[in-house]
């Protein structure tokens, strides 16, 4: 494939146009401000480990606002049968049996550092990117669903159905596992997750996407400030999503 | 060796031969008209390597994340939406649709369309392009009760 890249190169800066040639002359991991991101990038950069911290605290039980921001974003929208509808992010509800305190909070893809869902893939369709997200190439998912039992969160779904109106930039079929992408599309553009700007748009502000390598970063100092957890911190899977006030 | 060669040489003649007929009712495919400009690299090297250029630059957008592709195939819609009679962009279901015109013609089966749209962002895909299984896979299209009750799958149906 190395070969075959090569050999493309002049092929393709040949028919590229200006603006795009502009896009691309910027190496990769330099920030792309135009994209109106404090962290944007032009490729997954192996600097960055992209992460959430998600306050449980600032979650209101009854908006589902992430979950509905996420369906438009990437077009997953169920057809009415629960048992097979795939859900990319989903409301969980915890209730403390003493107190019968309840917490709300959003659950999706922890985009682990080591994620099951690749250990057990058996073609290599499931990874991670070098910049943490983690992801299923659909071109070679045979849908043995093994990612979804290893998964100790229920992140992954199934497509049972033929789909149709994908979005452009989110592909999805019949077949395939999927899950959250943390929004990569949006995210090698230099933009936050869709669920994250709609829960700020909601008012709530309860997630912070950004880069957990940089301590400078909003999520980093968040983090450092105020204790936080994993999910399963047992299972020692380091995920880049994380909580607090749960 | 000779053989291989001589045979190179049929198809390649073969192949002149179809593209010559290229809509003017001669023998080969009917190529919906495109918009814009024309490739660079012309239309010869499209018909040969659309399907290098775009394999090789998916692995690059889903594991680099570089998205500033030239060959992709959004971009291809771009310019390569077949309309209906009502000026629509129809899908991969309908056998007007660009794609189809060659693939067709050359009984190539291709599944981009499983996971992809087929039409420009915006345009509303119709249910019938979920129906595009029964076009490639008869048993996969068939009605589906009627498979379930095939399989005496009661348990299934639960």
């Amino acid at each position: 494939m190395s070969c075959g890249a090569k050999k493309d190169v002049s092929r393709r800066d040949f028919l590229r146009s200006g603006a795009s040639l502009a896009t691309l002359q910027l190496a990769p991991g330099v920030t792309l401000m135009a994209f109106g991101g404090s962290e944007a990038q032009a490729a997954a950069d192996a600097g960055k480990r992209w992460g959430l911290l998600i306050d449980a605290s600032k979650c209101a039980p009854d908006c589902n606002a992430c979950i509905t921001a996420c369906q438009d974003e990437n077009g997953w929208k169920g057809g009415g049968n629960a048992e097979t509808d795939v859900q990319w992010i989903r409301k969980v509800t915890l209730k403390d049996k003493s107190s019968g305190r309840e917490t709300s909070l959003p659950v999706m893809c922890q985009h682990c550092e080591s994620p099951p869902c690749v250990d057990v893939c058996p073609t290599g369709a499931s990874f991670k990117r070098k910049d943490g997200i983690v992801l299923v190439d659909k071109h070679i998912c045979i849908g043995c669903r093994y990612c979804m039992m290893a998964c100790p969160f229920k992140a992954r779904s199934f497509v049972h159905e033929r789909v149709t109106n994908q979005k452009t930039h989110a592909p999805r079929g019949i077949g395939t596992v999927e899950s959250c992408t943390l929004c990569v599309h949006r995210v090698d553009e230099g933009r936050i997750p869709a669920c994250v700007e709609a829960c700020e748009a909601a008012g709530h502000g309860a997630m912070v996407f950004g880069d957990l390598l940089d301590p400078e970063s909003e999520i980093s100092r968040r983090l450092a400030a105020y204790p936080s957890v994993a999910l399963r911190p047992d299972l020692d899977l380091n995920p880049g999503v994380r909580y607090r006030e749960i | 060796m000779r053989a291989s060669l001589l045979m190179a040489g049929l198809i390649a003649m073969l192949a002149s031969a179809i593209w010559a007929g290229e809509g003017q009712g001669g023998y080969g495919p009917v190529i919906p008209e495109a918009t814009g400009e024309a490739h660079p690299e012309g239309n010869d090297y499209m018909r040969r390597w659309h399907m290098s250029m775009m394999r090789h630059d998916r692995d690059v957008t889903i594991y680099e994340g570089k998205r500033e592709q030239n060959a992709s195939l959004g971009g291809c819609f771009e310019c390569h939406a077949a309309k209906d009679e009502t000026g629509t962009p129809v899908t991969y279901a309908d056998e007007r649709h660009f794609c189809r015109s060659c693939h067709d013609y050359v009984a190539v089966k291709v599944d981009c369309f499983d996971c992809h749209r087929s039409t420009p962002e915006g345009v509303e895909e119709p249910a019938a392009h979920a129906a595009l299984g029964g076009l490639l896979f008869p048993a996969l299209g068939a009605d589906v009760g009627a498979l379930v009750a095939y399989l005496g799958a009661r348990e299934v149906g639960q």
